[in-house]
């Protein structure tokens, strides 16, 4: 409502003409008026003396509840949310800018920084920008390794995401405790493959750094055996759990048209009802292979959000399957592809793919030297906080701090 | 999906007076960009959302990108004579360029599927002329990611609702992002074999002794 | 007292301490660390609160939201100069006897972001850190490390006499200057008696 009263209030400023160049270069807006609908009504009478006032909280950036270092400028009216203004940056570590510093090849440490669940997929989309700019291939048996790492990226993360959710409803501990256990077994298969738990730094142009050490695809198979009965567990506990549902249904709902138009993405945008998987539009890398399907969500709810994770999940362990089964052996890195002196052709590329939290993107711009000229990152948690004051206008602080959670962010990614 | 010079064609078809830039993108060609006036900003992103053959309804990435002053080398082909007889020459000619601010948008469309589509609006200058139009009334999620080019490289974008940092603080004077940008000189020595932070180390303690 | 009589007596059944000792003792096996994560390594600092490395074997499972109730401040993450103001204020707010561990290379000195604008280049430019963990991230078991080292250190620390320990000397700061945003930076960048850069050797 506000929104488009907004919208149509800008365009007829906009129109009528060129932007007149003595603009001030220096133009700070002033903050938005609150919301017409939900201005302080009067109290009832025999109330004297109980009137409401607005109060503004900063929650964050310290808050066990604002997952790290973020920070919400919150106006209350009671408990009932009237305006949610997000403000970022206490994380902001100038990635962009070290990797126009660097060479190609640095920028890849630093992409597992960004969202620090999942480092496996933000190098792929890195080294997805960096093939795209300059034409490599990639061997047979790296694009199966890429897929295998991918998804056991997407269970780790969708199910530390559960638990984050659940332990800002309340369940301090447990849930999260479950999913953490699932985790270690994933990130001992990291570690044997990658030497590192959470920073594997493990994708290059053209393939992969390292093959399979031995033993690692049967240990690989034992846990991916293992995540159903992790998931039935964990769906016997959550899903038709009274408290949760009572605190997440018809709670944040997002509407279609809105989640398009604000670039939400991932679960996100599947919980509104959006078939819209960058694995199934794009097709990048053998996802067209795989059978899974894309689970879609009908309210657009925290529940919604929380039942795509947990659905999601289900499939990745269906991809995960297959491409354990149908593992070719071959090279895992492209024999052309040169690490040292990379100087892709001038020219720019837009790489993308579906992260756990969304679309995550590179925009690289090169100008034919070995550091990228531009190195940009199309953050989906940040993209996705777009619409949080949308959500959470008119519900009470603790259901912010859940719809918070259903959108699963990462400041190490908002910030960047 | 139609190609660049198709949309382009469109568009100027269906927008009179309008005028796209085509800016060739030799690494990925069907991510050739078309370079909007921001005067014409708002109608073009209009038309590219709501046509039905194009329908970008997603705008997916907002980046600002910083351009210095350079100079330019062009082959032109002139004909002159040579030894006598006229004949076609191509010549290098260097030509200075002024430095601009550009943001770029990657569109994509989720109700069919295509994409992306690369929208460019460049600044004038990089000094005091250095307005584009905000894209926020068309596409919601430009809101934030316009804020972000604003912040690090000094885009002022007309017509954005909520105009202010969002990642240094509100104090802070300058736009980090830019490429003449100078850094607080906070160095320290370190042992490290990299030259140009031992070159750094240097700078700020010049006469080699404790800081 | 005499460690010989000390050892002896024990060998008869009877145990002595100081109060001292038993004070130390008893704090240094219940370290409330503050629920403060940064960045990545608050996610290993998670995973060592969990079932696996299951830091409550220390009894330092109490992470504390509030800054009031905490006795630990793990600086997991990096700092940034947003940030750095924020970080300094929790640590004021902290009741002594209170410690720092700066967990991992950004904590440290700034680590891979070292170079970038908005990154500060060590926790301890502005507080006093107890243990440093190098790592990036560090290993959970490397966190237990560190605290089981704060716990030797604050076993050992004296309650009087010529060095006592932080909190016993009315002298020693309990709370550090906040810095403030400025126009380019923190200003100051530093706090001057509390950190000084490292000489830049000569002649290499």
């Amino acid at each position: 409502m506000k929104r488009e009263a907004d919208e149509q209030g800008l365009i007829g400023a906009l129109s009528t003409g060129d932007i007149s160049p003595d603009q001030p270069a220096w133009h700070i807006a002033s903050p938005q008026p609150l919301p017409a609908p939900y201005e302080l009504k009067p109290m009832p009478s025999g109330t004297a003396g109980l009137e409401g006032e607005v109060i503004e909280v900063s929650i964050g950036p310290h808050h066990p509840s604002t997952h790290g270092v973020f920070r919400m400028d919150v106006v209350l009216d009671g408990e009932r949310v009237l305006r949610l203004k997000p403000v970022f940056g206490y994380l902001h570590r100038n990635h962009e800018k070290l990797g126009e510093q660097g060479t190609y090849l640095s920028a890849m440490p630093f992409t597992d920084r960004l969202d620090y669940f999942c480092s496996l997929t933000n190098n792929w989309a890195y080294a997805l920008a960096v093939e795209k700019l300059a034409g490599l291939n990639v061997p047979e048996r790296a694009q199966y390794l890429r897929v295998i790492t991918a998804e056991l990226t997407r269970v780790l993360n969708h199910a530390c995401m559960i638990g984050f959710l659940l332990q800002e409803l309340g369940a301090m501990g447990t849930p999260l405790m479950y999913a953490f256990r699932e985790r270690e077994k994933i990130l001992d298969l990291f570690e044997a493959l990658t030497g590192s738990r959470m920073m594997c730094n493990y994708l290059r142009f053209g393939g992969c750094r390292c093959d399979l050490p031995p033993g690692w695809a049967e240990q690989c198979t034992r846990v991916v055996e293992g995540l159903p009965r992790f998931f039935d567990e964990f769906e016997r506990l959550l899903a038709t759990n009274e408290i949760i549902m009572a605190r997440t249904q018809g709670i944040g709902v997002l509407p279609a048209d809105l989640a398009i138009s604000a670039g939400v993405s991932g679960p996100g945008l599947r919980a509104s009802g959006v078939n819209y998987d960058v694995r199934k539009v794009d097709g990048y890398g053998i996802y067209p292979r795989f059978e899974f399907g894309v689970p879609l969500g009908e309210h657009g709810d925290v529940y919604d959000r929380y039942m795509m994770r947990m659905l999601e999940m289900r499939e990745s362990v269906k991809i995960l399957q297959q491409a354990l089964r149908d593992l070719p052996t071959g090279p895992v890195i492209d024999p052309k592809a040169k690490l040292r002196n990379f100087r892709p052709p001038a020219g720019e590329a837009y790489g993308r793919l579906e992260a756990p939290k969304g679309e995550l993107g590179f925009y690289l711009i090169s100008d034919g030297g070995p550091s990228p000229y531009r190195y940009r990152i199309r953050p989906p948690s940040f993209i996705n906080l777009t619409v949080l004051e949308d959500m959470c206008i008119g519900h009470t602080l603790m259901d912010a701090v859940a719809i918070l959670g259903s959108v699963d962010i990462v400041m190490g990614e908002v910030d960047r | 999906m139609d190609s660049p010079e198709q949309i382009k064609a469109r568009v100027e078809a269906a927008l009179p007076g309008v005028q796209l830039e085509l800016r060739l993108n030799p690494a990925v060609p069907a991510e050739s960009s078309l370079v909007v006036a921001p005067a014409h900003a708002v109608a073009v992103a209009r038309f590219l959302r709501d046509d039905p053959a194009l329908r970008l309804d997603y705008c997916s990435n907002v980046t600002g990108v910083d351009w210095l002053d350079a100079t330019v080398k062009e082959k032109v082909k002139t004909r002159r004579l040579v030894a006598g007889e006229e004949q076609e020459v191509e010549e290098t000619i260097e030509r200075k360029r002024p430095g601009y601010l550009e943001v770029v948008y990657h569109l994509y469309s989720v109700a069919l599927r295509h994409g992306p589509v690369v929208l460019r609006q460049r600044t004038r200058n990089r000094f005091e002329a250095v307005q584009v139009a905000s894209l926020t009334p068309v596409w919601r999620s430009c809101e934030f990611q316009e804020r972000e080019v604003f912040d690090l490289f000094g885009v002022v974008f007309h017509g954005h609702p909520d105009l202010r940092r969002i990642l240094m603080w509100d104090q802070f004077q300058d736009f980090p992002m830019r490429k003449d940008y100078v850094e607080p000189d906070d160095y320290e020595y370190e042992p490290t074999p990299h030259d140009e932070i031992l070159d750094k180390a240097r700078r700020h303690y010049p006469t080699g002794g404790t800081a | 007292m005499d460690e010989g009589l000390r050892s002896e007596l024990s060998k008869q059944g009877v145990f002595t301490t100081t109060l001292q000792e038993l004070y130390n003792w008893g704090r240094s096996n219940s370290v409330w660390p503050l629920n403060f994560g940064l960045a990545c390594c608050a996610i290993e600092m998670i995973a060592a609160s969990m079932a696996r490395f299951d830091i409550s074997r220390f009894g330092s499972e109490v992470f504390r939201p509030s800054p009031r109730q905490a006795d630990l401040m793990i600086v997991a993450g990096t700092v940034t100069k947003k940030m750095a103001p924020l970080v300094v204020r929790l640590y004021n707010q902290m009741p002594a006897p209170k410690y720092v561990i700066a967990m991992g290379a950004c904590a440290i000195s700034g680590g891979p972001f070292k170079q970038g604008y908005n990154v500060l280049k060590g926790i301890d430019r502005y507080l006093p850190v107890d243990v440093h963990i190098p790592g990036c991230p560090p290993r959970p078991e490397a966190l237990l490390h560190a605290l089981i080292t704060l716990q030797e250190k604050m076993r050992g620390e004296p309650l009087a006499g010529p060095a006592p320990a932080r909190h016993a000397d009315p002298a020693a700061p309990g709370e550090y200057p906040v810095p403030a945003y400025g126009p380019y930076d923190l200003t100051p960048a530093k706090n001057e008696e509390l950190w000084r850069p490292a000489p830049l050797p000569r002649g290499e």
